[in-house]
């Protein structure tokens, strides 16, 4: 009787997380969907669901009109460099702040933590005047500076709470070992923290990959990344669903493919220390 | 060689006064127990004489040579931690042989070393393993491997035993004492359970609030305990203590009888009367918890069974030559 109810229990449950998860997943699908069909099918009351008149012309359409690969490549550039150099700033400080903690650690933290309380728009004008005066609206030098600052306080708290896992009596037998300072960090910890470095730089090139909001405001072409070059599809003269939905089905792919791929790592990643 | 000396050694976590004031002397290759409650300081005693924790004031003299501004690395000691503290992306072989890389040697001098360090542990067949996949017994005897293949002046062990379970916990103990007595390396070994001190050391430390309450061999410290603390504290079941009146006339604040030192008659002869509370049969031996009225709850243990239970009178009369004496102070009496 209590294996029964344990199997049903299973069952039940598992589809219901297949049909969460479907739920969850179709706005993309119906994007990717949409991106196939002809302006008129896109918007089609009743919406067709598979048996529509199947076509690429969208892509086409989307290639000819705007430069993807460029808008494509900047996306690299912008959320690359602020990811990495958001890395490089935050692993020295999450790791001194994990090891040796003082009184004020605490609050450090809470007040980097305060800083995404805000909301952005409450510092536009400000920060586009000081982009206006330095010379940075639509450079990629610019967006990168502002995205890396935007997501350093989630990257230090998350490699924080990474660092914070490590037990302390690890480092000091590798020191009883004999291992000067460089090489704890060589042999034991790097070693040891990769993979929350890792999923550290996933999650934030897939927040700074997908940053509209900053993007969108400081930069019109030269650097403009492919939230951009979405943004200009959805234009005040007309609905072109279709085209809409090539453009985005083409400006998430990369990310979308990055992100299949390293889902353990993020999982993993997300759920460090919740579970034991 | 590894003889250490702890001269007025003193360690403070800001106004909290750690460690106040210790001397010692370790004998090279003799076993000593730092043993006390928790929060006495002993594990703070030994980290510092690791380099760890950096001393507040004092010397710590390795062979003679002052070491408290030499790094952990550098003072020739090895330390077995309480968590093991492997390294986890490591093989057993690159646990055990860390140390050795650290300093430098060639790698089939590593893996000689490394191999007959893992075949005295019976750690032969995991050397590929992962810690993850060995078992607690088995981790444990890795974190001894990476202790004994560096050839250390000493071993430092903090608690090293106290994750394991009762059994493989005793199996484990007689094992480190036999490598100690093999290898003939100076062993300081931090436990709070006192059979494990006074089954391994040959000498042990007592500590009590960052102080050394006394230091001597095992049976030493059973025999003529130094103070009312050390009286209490080694000894199991623990030591009856009577105040008052019956102290006064052997000339004392305090009298103490080890329950083993208590002869159980039955009512009526003379001696301490009272009434069994709750006895205890182990077969072995037969502890009596006796309600003595004025005299407090005395316990009495006798070898062997003792046909005696809850609610009968008895008479408990202390071995005249086994009766400790202590000043209202707290320190023995002698003499």
């Amino acid at each position: 009787m209590a294996r029964m109810a344990t199997r049903q229990r299973v069952v039940i449950s598992t589809i219901g997380a297949w049909l969460f998860g479907f739920l969850i997943f179709f706005p993309i699908l119906w994007m990717v969907l949409a991106s196939f069909k002809t302006e008129l099918e896109a918007f089609a009351i009743p919406p067709s669901f598979l048996f529509f008149h199947w076509t690429l012309e969208n892509y086409a359409t989307v290639q000819e009109r705007s430069d993807y690969f460029h808008h494509a490549m900047n996306s690299i550039i912008i959320a690359g460099g602020s990811t990495l150099i958001a890395l490089l700033i935050a692993i020295p400080a999450a790791w001194s702040m994990a090891f040796s903690p003082t009184k004020r650690t605490k609050d450090i933290l809470l007040w980097m933590l305060s800083t995404k309380m805000m909301p952005p728009v409450g510092v536009l004008v400000p920060i586009y005047l000081i982009f206006k005066t330095f010379g940075l609206l639509d450079s990629r030098i610019g967006l990168v500076f502002i995205l890396c600052l935007g997501n350093l306080p989630i990257v230090i708290w998350m490699l924080f709470t990474y660092f914070k896992e490590i037990p302390r009596d690890i480092l000091e037998a590798a020191r009883m070992d004999g291992a000067t300072i460089g090489r704890e960090l060589v042999y034991v910890l790097t070693p040891m923290a990769i993979p929350g470095l890792a999923s550290t730089l996933l999650l934030n090139l897939i927040l700074a990959w997908n940053e509209a909001f900053w993007t969108l405001n400081l930069s019109t072409s030269n650097a403009a990344p492919l939230t951009t070059f979405i943004a200009s599809y959805s234009s005040p003269e007309g609905l072109f669903w279709a085209k809409l939905s090539a453009a985005s089905t083409l400006a998430i792919a990369p990310i979308l493919v990055l992100g299949w791929f390293s889902q353990k790592q993020l999982v993993r990643g997300l759920t460090f220390g919740a579970v034991k | 060689m590894g003889q250490i000396t702890l001269q007025g050694v003193q360690k403070s976590f800001g106004p909290v006064h750690i460690i106040k004031g210790a001397d010692l002397d370790i004998a090279d290759g003799s076993f000593v127990v730092f043993v006390g409650p928790s929060g006495c300081g002993k594990t703070t005693l030994l980290r510092l004489i690791a380099g760890l924790e950096d001393v507040s004031g004092g010397k710590i003299l390795i062979d003679g040579k002052n070491v408290v501004d030499t790094p952990p690395a550098k003072r020739g000691l090895s330390m077995v931690f309480q968590s093991y503290a492997l390294y986890p992306h490591m093989s057993v072989r690159g646990n055990i042989g860390f140390g050795l890389k650290m300093a430098g040697l060639a790698k089939d001098e590593i893996n000689r070393k490394v191999e007959a360090a893992a075949a005295t542990l019976n750690l032969s067949p995991y050397l590929d393993r992962k810690p993850r996949e060995l078992s607690g017994g088995q981790r444990q005897r890795v974190a001894i491997g990476r202790a004994i293949v560096r050839e250390p002046k000493a071993f430092l062990f903090d608690e090293p035993l106290s994750n394991l379970d009762a059994a493989l916990r005793v199996q484990m103990r007689i094992e480190v004492t036999r490598l100690q007595k093999q290898l003939g390396t100076t062993a300081i070994y931090v436990t709070h359970d006192q059979v494990e001190a006074m089954t391994m050391a040959d000498k042990i430390v007592v500590l009590n609030g960052g102080k050394i309450e006394q230091y001597g061999s095992p049976l030493e410290l059973y025999e003529r305990p130094a103070n009312l603390f050390v009286a209490g504290f080694i000894g199991s079941p623990k030591m009856n203590f009577v105040t008052g009146e019956l102290a006064l006339q052997k000339g004392a604040a305090t009298i103490g009888v080890r329950p083993e030192h208590l002869k159980i008659e039955r009512d009526g002869g003379g001696g301490w009367q009272g009434t069994i509370a709750v006895a205890e049969h182990l077969g072995s031996d037969t502890f009596l918890y006796v309600d003595a009225g004025p005299l407090g709850m005395l316990t009495a243990r006798y070898i062997g069974e003792l046909s005696l239970h809850a609610g009968d009178r008895v008479s408990l009369v202390p071995d005249p030559q086994r009766i400790h004496r202590f000043d209202d102070g707290g320190n023995a009496l002698r003499g």
